[in-house]
């Protein structure tokens, strides 16, 4: 072995993994927002569209679900670049592409959590007068959430792991932290554990949190 | 530019046969420590349980990633040193790993406790018990969401191309640094694992029809 543990080094760079922490807290909480939306509207769109729009956005779902997360950030930092006419920095495209990733997950969630709405509450709006869009706003979307809220908060804990892809195209979270430390002080051992500690104490936290937010909104039996 | 995609043809195929070699490793070996540690989680002593438990959850809570640098890195500084394709190997083992021990935790709590018991009473011994009666039984809840779980082997091998594996994603890269044809290299590779790894999703949910009769 030979190898003496000496956190020191961790200590001085600490701002690294720290900052790093928090973009990938900033890059998660951004992706599932946008991720939420498109998820939503997709996933109300399908249930009331024909074949060809659910062809289409079953075709989106399997394609996201399929293919490797670092080609998807390859693909829209360096790929997109070269054939559309656009710029932007590598925090952005990583924000796509985790956006778009987890609307594919949360199309699937949604979607089945809409048909899990007891067929009782859409007679009974039915029954009170409301049109089929209030019955969606106010009826079956609350619903919905509701019984979603479990599979949302394991997305989410699943995209904050997902931020660590986003160190390949040099975005400083807390992966490109341990790997910038690593580099340059060969602390490796140490830097893996605190990196290591970050990411159980912040996932378990944020798990914690979000079992607390589910007890108080779960959906009544 | 196709023109590009079929000169580099053979490249890719070795890649991909590198990509596929990795996953099917991974595969095997967590399904043989995966089994051993789950039945260790369900039927172990104590101390055991509580060892699998905290592997799984740790393995689990941290992203496949950092746990590839972990290993890469980290065991040559403690003494042991592998070729790469070895570091690759073991961490995406020790990630699978723990999804199997979950999966079989879950198929063998789907198992009445009234078919262990029964065992039990007409004599059968542990083995007996495991073999021929929870085993069969949970194999059939256990299959579908496995294989699913392959695809994420097969996914989490894309991240070896960072340790200067040539597996399909970095012999794409190399590609691109020769050509610039980003794009379509991208999305032949997309396609690539999208057709492998849909492949196996669809084998996943026509097993989980096929077993869908059974009532427990």
């Amino acid at each position: 072995m030979g190898y003496a543990l000496n956190f020191n080094l961790i200590w001085r760079h600490f701002d690294k993994l720290w900052g790093g922490l928090l973009l990938s807290l900033e890059l998660a909480v951004i992706s599932i927002a946008i991720g939420i939306v498109i998820g939503l509207l997709l996933a109300v769109w399908y249930v009331s569209a024909g074949r060809m729009v659910r062809a289409g956005i079953a075709a989106y779902v399997e394609f996201i679900r399929n293919v490797p997360l670092i080609l998807l950030v390859y693909l829209v930092f360096y790929g997109l670049p070269t054939v559309v006419d656009i710029a932007y920095s590598a925090q952005t495209s990583f924000i796509a592409t985790l956006s778009l990733y987890s609307g594919a997950y949360l199309v699937e969630v949604f979607r089945s959590g809409l048909e899990a709405v007891p067929r009782g509450q859409i007679d009974a709006g039915k029954a009170i007068g409301l049109t089929p869009w209030q019955r969606l706003i106010h009826v079956r979307l609350p619903t919905m959430l509701r019984i979603t809220l479990p599979a949302l908060s394991n997305t989410f804990i699943s995209l904050f792991k997902d931020t660590s892809v986003a160190s390949v195209i040099s975005v400083p979270e807390l992966t490109y932290g341990a790997q910038w430390i690593n580099f340059n002080t060969f602390r490796i051992v140490e830097v893996y554990l605190v990196v290591t500690a970050m990411y159980l104490l912040t996932g378990y936290a944020l798990l914690f949190a979000l079992r607390l937010v589910e007890r108080r909104f779960r959906a009544a039996r | 530019m196709l023109g590009q995609i079929l000169y580099a043809l053979p490249f890719l195929a070795q890649g991909f046969a590198l990509t596929l070699w990795v996953s099917l490793l991974v595969v095997v070996l967590s399904l043989i420590a995966g089994v051993l540690m789950g039945v260790g989680l369900v039927y172990g002593p104590v101390p055991l349980r509580w060892a699998v438990r905290i592997f799984s959850d740790t393995i689990r809570g941290i992203p496949i990633l950092v746990l590839i640098f972990f290993v890469y890195y980290g065991l040559p500084a403690v003494g042991v040193h592998l070729q790469s394709f070895w570091a690759a190997v073991l961490a995406l083992t020790l990630f699978k790993t723990a999804q199997v021990v979950e999966y079989l935790r879950g198929a063998v709590a789907s198992i009445p406790k009234g078919q262990s018991e029964a065992a039990m009473a007409i004599g059968l011994t542990f083995r007996q018990r495991l073999a021929y009666v929870i085993f069969p039984q949970a194999f059939r809840r256990f299959l579908p969401p496995w294989i699913n779980g392959v695809t994420d082997a097969v996914k989490g091998s894309a991240l070896v191309s960072l340790l200067g594996i040539t597996d399909l994603m970095q012999a794409i890269n190399q590609v691109i640094g020769r050509t610039y044809e980003a794009m379509p290299l991208y999305i032949f590779g997309a396609l690539v694992y999208f057709a492998v790894n849909y492949a196996l999703s669809l084998a996943s949910r026509r097993l989980e029809r096929r077993f869908s009769f059974i009532r427990e």
